[in-house]
């Protein structure tokens, strides 16, 4: 195609990372969508959408507005149900189960697949309690172990320092990226398996946007992490793969540094490089 | 500069005084109100001076009249001419005053008007004294002398005091076994009563029961037998008490000089205003305002205190409150919550809050025909066969009241919930979703704490509009004098069932039924202002509590 005229807006060089040269073929499932589409009542948001997510990799979902990004997102711990009217057909197999399945219990399965918002939505509790609300819903009321999950969820998100010395203040008085952090570090700490973020650094400024992809870079060893970006440079630095979505359709998902150097999608290659969205 | 009057209109300031007025004008009035009720409630309590005047109603009647001026005002003389009294010619206003002259034993009234044109030789004689009795209202007078079983045994001349110390002490002791007699009464009395009768409904349900054996009733009767001894000895130390109480009698003459025998067991309360220092006023304010507050209230509610009509209706609003806040909350709940959105919640709503705009005293029939007649009838039939034919639910009641006026402020609490609900964020519920918790986790520990400001909100104006009702009360509990507290020493120490005094329906009892509304109106006004200050300390208190959960639960900036 015409690679060579239109040069891709990003250079990975640039972005301090090094070209993986992993390809799709070769990771372990996460999770599995087969051809899934979503209707909100009659309008259809998501189109016969068929991924593999690889394992304890970043997935990154970008795309203009309305193209779904989130709607997808939200599908892999059954969000939208929350959402009247909602009807999903096709499936989505996480540990070869179909999570629409009529016997999983949703509450575990959002306990296994975490996720974090676009705007902090830290509890109007203390820090300590918001990190150690996952357990206590789950019954776990032991001192001693709720004192070393807190913290190695703080330490995790890297949030310990800052607030190891203010635990037990609430935490709506932190600034909106340490609140954010502290979400993270309230998703990490019930240890999903998978980490879904929303936009998470969409409401940020620099500075806390960078230590959030930091996070996201030490977090993903132990993690599947899926990230919905706005910002194609944040795609490019902190994700390993990365799913272009346009319309309710994947369009094209590949190896992240492929995408964004030599898309084989001519709508791909126009996004990437400002044509449009 | 020269501006307009499009402009200045344009620029929005006439809608700032506009708006600016009207809080100035409603802050007025409020104030204006409350200093009303607070001025005339609270002068009441001031030992006012004695005043004496020599008051010729013809040429050759003249009386010497002793007592209170309450009021003063200017009418025209064409007035008084119509009601047969000569007038000179070219007067057009005269003063008259009403004067509070007490006796109403020989006078027959405690209230007189006298024409200030026919008052004459006004003085304050300063060993004039003021008694306040248990019966008959005040009397006003001069003491003479002091009588011990129907004799003499001293004597003054009308202008002296020599005998105050010996009627002080008198007085003193008196009031000391009045004391004792009203303790034992309500105490030991009032308990065996309440035990005995408990006693006698234990034996009729044994018999109802069938199983009425002398082995069973043995113990019993063992025990009614007892607290009948118990009761027996009272009743004669009772009876010395009494006896001790009626030896001693002041003998008084009116200004006019028909002289009157006064027992001292009859006496609350004398003292000479125009002889007391100012300390001494305040320390007698003060303890009129005690007593107000803190005592049963006598002769048909119009003297003495107020206190189990505050108590009644803080017992009824608290009970109220702890019934309506989880009712209301509960449906507000399923009504935001769980029920799905669509025509029928929708028509819930509209029901909920005609609700609200139905009249207190619909409610009141409502409460006395079901509550009352239904559920309290009931109740007796399956809980309290024993009593028949008395009525122990099946009448009005305390727990009748606080549920009728639950349900008369049921809607506020709901609407209030349901607007916190509403308000809570969408992001925090599914923040706490998203970390495995159901539902109802969800509600318990995020949106309801989150909520509960809103929830005290409605709480709140609940109490408010409870606490100032009466017109529904009248029918399901409230009464004019109600023998015992619903909270007191015997088991099980709540009585629910018990009728119960309120301050609003005795301030409608004492101003428009009292028999002598005149000598009450005061009392009124201090009952007014007794409600105003038992509700405003009832919301404060919720307010207080509010905030303390909106501090806790601030809801975040979204």
């Amino acid at each position: 195609m015409n690679t060579q005229t239109t040069a891709p807006a990003i250079k990975m060089a640039d972005l301090g990372r090094k070209t993986q040269q992993i390809s799709l073929e070769q990771e372990t499932t996460s999770i599995d969508v087969q051809n899934m589409s979503l209707y909100y009542g009659k309008t259809q948001a998501l189109k016969d959408i068929s991924l593999q997510i690889p394992k304890q990799r970043v997935t990154a979902f970008i795309g203009p507005s309305g193209c779904g990004k989130s709607t997808l997102l939200r599908s892999f711990n059954r969000m939208n149900d929350l959402v009247d009217g909602v009807s999903i057909e096709g499936q989505v197999n996480i540990d070869k189960t179909n999570i629409y399945d009529k016997s999983v219990d949703v509450a575990d399965l959002r306990r296994r697949v975490g996720m974090v918002f676009q705007k902090p939505n830290p509890f109007p509790k203390s820090i300590y309690e918001n990190v150690a609300y996952g357990l206590r819903i789950q019954g776990i009321n032991n001192k001693r172990l709720l004192d070393e999950t807190v913290e190695w969820a703080l330490k995790s998100a890297a949030l310990w320092d800052e607030t190891k010395d203010r635990l037990h203040e609430s935490a709506l008085g932190m600034s909106g990226g340490q609140q954010q952090r502290l979400v993270i570090a309230r998703t990490i700490a019930i240890k999903p398996e998978i980490l879904l973020l929303d936009e998470p650094a969409s409401a940020l400024d620099p500075i806390s946007t960078l230590k959030i992809e930091e996070l996201i870079h030490n977090l993903k060893d132990k993690f599947t992490i899926i990230i919905v970006t706005h910002n194609m440079q944040q795609a490019a630095r902190v994700s390993d793969y990365t799913a272009f979505m346009y319309l309710g359709k994947v369009i094209e998902f590949d190896n992240t540094d492929k995408l964004f150097t030599n898309p084989s999608q001519k709508q791909t290659e126009d996004y990437i490089t400002g044509r449009y969205g | 500069m020269q501006i307009s009057l499009k402009d200045w209109v344009r620029s929005g300031s006439p809608w700032i005084w506009l708006s600016a007025s009207a809080v100035a004008i409603s802050v007025v009035l409020v104030l204006g109100l409350l200093g009303l009720i607070a001025s005339r409630g609270l002068v009441h309590f001031w030992p006012a001076t004695l005043q004496e005047y020599t008051y010729t109603q013809t040429q050759d009647l003249q009386i010497q009249v002793l007592g209170e001026q309450v009021q003063r005002e200017e009418v025209t003389a064409e007035q008084i001419r119509n009601s047969g009294i000569q007038v000179a010619e070219g007067v057009d206003l005269l003063a008259r005053q009403l004067i509070k002259v007490g006796n109403r034993d020989v006078y027959g009234s405690d209230f007189r008007w006298a024409l200030e044109n026919q008052l004459s030789n006004l003085n304050y004689p300063t060993y004039a004294t003021s008694f306040e009795r248990r019966e008959q209202g005040n009397f006003y007078g001069f003491i003479l002398g002091i009588k011990d079983q129907g004799q003499l045994v001293a004597e003054q001349e009308k202008g002296s005091n020599q005998l105050w110390p010996a009627v002080t002490e008198r007085l003193e002791k008196t009031l000391r076994i009045h004391q004792q007699i009203e303790d034992l009464e309500k105490g030991a009395i009032g308990s065996i009563n309440y035990q005995l009768e408990e006693l006698r409904l234990d034996k009729r349900r044994l018999e109802l029961k069938g199983q009425a054996t002398p082995e069973n009733l043995a113990p019993l009767e063992a025990k009614q037998a007892a607290m009948q001894a118990d009761y027996a000895q009272l009743e004669t130390q009772l009876r010395t008490l009494y006896q001790s109480l009626a030896t001693s009698s002041l003998v008084v003459v009116t200004a006019d000089g028909q002289s009157k025998e006064i027992n001292f067991s009859t006496i609350v309360r004398a003292y000479q205003p125009n002889n007391m220092s100012l300390g001494q006023k305040l320390g007698h304010y003060f303890a009129k305002l005690w007593e107000f507050v803190s005592d049963d209230p006598r002769e048909a509610n119009t003297e003495g205190g107020i206190f189990p009509a505050i108590f009644g209706t803080v017992m009824m609003v608290l009970i109220m409150s702890l019934l309506v806040t989880p009712f209301g909350v509960i449906t507000a709940i399923y009504l935001r919550e769980y029920a799905r959105q669509g025509f029928i919640t929708r028509l819930i709503r509209i029901a909920v809050n005609n609700l609200a705009s139905v009249p207190s005293i619909v409610y009141g029939v409502f409460g006395l025909g079901f509550f009352v007649y239904f559920i309290g009838g009931n109740l007796d039939k399956i809980f309290y066969p024993e009593a028949a034919p008395s009525p122990t639910f099946g009448t009005p009641g305390l727990l009748w009241a606080s549920l009728t006026l639950a349900l008369l402020t049921l809607p506020v609490v709901i609407v209030a919930t349901e607007e916190g609900l509403s308000r809570i964020p969408r992001s925090v519920r599914e923040g706490s979703l998203a970390l495995g918790a159901t539902k109802l986790e969800t509600l318990w520990r995020i949106v309801i704490p989150m909520a509960s400001p809103a929830m005290m909100t409605g709480v709140i104006l609940a109490v408010a509009r409870a606490a100032g009702e009466v017109a529904p009360l009248m029918l399901v509990g409230v009464v004019k004098l109600a023998p015992n507290l619903p909270l007191d020493t015997n088991a099980p120490f709540l009585h629910l069932e018990r009728k119960f005094m309120h301050l609003g329906f005795h301030i409608y009892d004492v101003g428009f039924q009292s028999p002598n509304v005149e000598a009450a109106r005061p009392l009124v006004y201090a009952t007014a202002l007794m409600l105003v200050v038992v509700i405003a300390l009832l919301n404060l208190t919720a307010i207080t509590l509010r905030n303390r959960l909106r501090e806790k639960y601030r809801a975040l900036d979204v």
